[in-house]
């Protein structure tokens, strides 16, 4: 069975899902990396707007590779969220809802989540163009110097997603392959 | 002597950096189908079936399998009745690289420098290695790696008295700290032997073996069946979401080493594990 959810995403709606759920997520999604996390946590701390308002929004880790002319988007699957951990609890508490990518978040990034309401998907790592062809526009709307990791403004239809931490401390990453191995036992 | 302009290694490592970032070897894919086959936990086969659907949309639309198109690893077969000409081979190389990363839109992940970073532009400098072999052909493959995987690849200088045993914790442990990280299924190259650089290497050059086809040697083609029977019952599953299909397979390449040694490295790589060769 597959959710479907439409951004903005509202706090009632990600409160209802669990950890393994599969969710097609269609809208507008920004994609974010390192370096922009790390100018956004200055503005954020100097008290300045950001590129994109924050409240009910849902972050990309991902850099897409080049596209070719005439090419909606290059091929962008996610990257490894966990780098993003240090600036993660503060985007949280200024409203982010949810994000997409891919491994294990931190402790301190599970506990924010589950303060503010927000979900951490999974799109599988890798599957780059497959995630590319539910992308329907892309625009740079800020920083455009650093390159592939410039953050973009995405139209996504039904892009399909796992939830990996859900709002009550689920975890897909533990109970996946714990419930899995159990399965094996009976 | 047979003689070889440089322009053709160009040419032909520029288009296999296209061709590997797009197409999988038939022995990735085939293996890539089966596994979806042959899960039963359905997060597991519904994950199968988006990474081959993925491989479907790359070819289809002429895209990137994954968007980190790696570092290219060349690794050339020099035979040494070849006369290189018209150039110097690192050159040809690098240009080969450079042209098949622009050309073919794909990401430019190299950093000029480790610490002080700096992206270099046009993916080069490739890593090349080189053996010099008997005849007068030259073999070149290019395998580009992505680092979700490369870095949760891991050495180790174990105690002879470890033994096989040793190995197998080795490689279990390695693939468990991994976790979800080097987006499994995953293909494992193991080196045993020689000394600290040489495992590293051999265990690089196992991952350019075809999968499914074992060790000629019994008793190390026996230790990958083992391995990979080992790694696909700790549960982790394709993207790590739980199930069967930990890995694809494990390849092993040893070497002779010294009394006091038993260097083990093993080198992981995801289900997009790319090559293409060709033989000039
Ligand atoms: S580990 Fe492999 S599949 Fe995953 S993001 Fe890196 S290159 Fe792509």
């Amino acid at each position: 069975m597959q959710i479907e959810l439409s951004t903005p995403l509202s706090i009632a709606q990600l409160a209802k899902l669990r950890a393994g759920d599969n969710v097609a997520i269609s809208g507008t999604i920004y994609t974010a990396r390192d370096a922009a996390h790390k100018r956004m946590a200055e503005l954020l701390q100097a008290g300045q707007p950001l590129p994109f308002a924050l409240q009910g929004s849902c972050i990309y880790y991902a850099g897409p590779s080049p596209a070719k002319p005439g090419g909606v988007i290059g091929a962008i699957g996610p990257t490894t969220a966990g780098r993003m951990d240090a600036t993660t609890p503060l985007l949280l508490q200024h409203g982010l809802a949810a994000m997409i990518g891919k491994g294990a978040r931190s402790p301190e990034v599970l506990a924010a989540m589950q303060q503010a309401g927000a979900v951490y998907f999974g799109f599988i790592g890798g599957a780059a163009a497959l995630a590319a062809a539910h992308v329907t526009a892309s625009k740079i709307i800020a920083w455009e110097d650093l390159g592939s990791e410039a953050v973009r403004e995405l139209t996504v239809q039904n892009l399909p997603v796992t939830v990996l931490a859900d709002t009550v401390g689920g975890d897909l990453y533990k109970s996946g392959p714990a419930a899995y191995l159990a399965s094996r036992k009976k | 002597m047979r003689e070889i302009d440089v322009q053709h290694i160009t040419d032909a490592v520029a288009n296999m950096c296209i061709q590997a970032n797009q197409y999988l070897p038939p022995d990735v894919q085939t293996t890539l189908h089966a596994a979806q086959r042959a899960e039963h936990w359905p997060l597991a086969t519904r994950t199968l079936a988006q990474i081959n659907m993925n491989l479907a949309q790359a070819a289809d639309k002429q895209l990137p399998i994954c968007q980190d198109t790696g570092m290219a690893c060349v690794f050339i077969e020099l035979g040494q009745d070849v006369h290189l000409t018209g150039g110097n081979l690192d050159d040809a190389v690098n240009e080969g690289v450079r042209r098949g990363y622009t050309e073919g839109y794909l990401r430019k992940s190299v950093v000029q420098d480790p610490i002080r970073r700096g992206n270099t532009g046009d993916n080069t400098p490739a890593l090349l290695t080189v053996h010099i072999v008997p005849g007068q052909q030259v073999n070149i493959t290019v395998a580009p790696k992505g680092f979700g995987s490369e870095n949760m690849s891991r050495i180790a200088m174990l105690k002879p008295a470890q033994g096989r045993e040793g190995v197998v914790d080795f490689v279990l442990e390695t693939v468990r700290l991994a976790g979800p990280n080097p987006c499994p299924p995953i293909v494992l190259g193991v080196g045993i032997g020689g000394s600290f650089d040489k495992v590293a290497l051999l265990a690089k050059q196992a991952l350019l073996r075809p999968l499914n086809q074992p060790s000629q040697t019994p008793y190390y083609a026996q230790l990958e069946a083992e391995l990979l029977e080992k790694v696909n019952q700790l549960g982790i599953g394709p993207a790590g979401y739980g199930g069967k299909t930990t890995a694809l397979d494990v390849a092993i390449e040893t070497m002779p080493t010294h009394i006091a040694g038993l260097p083990v490295a093993v080198n992981v790589s995801c289900h997009a594990t790319r090559r293409a060769s060709v033989v000039l």
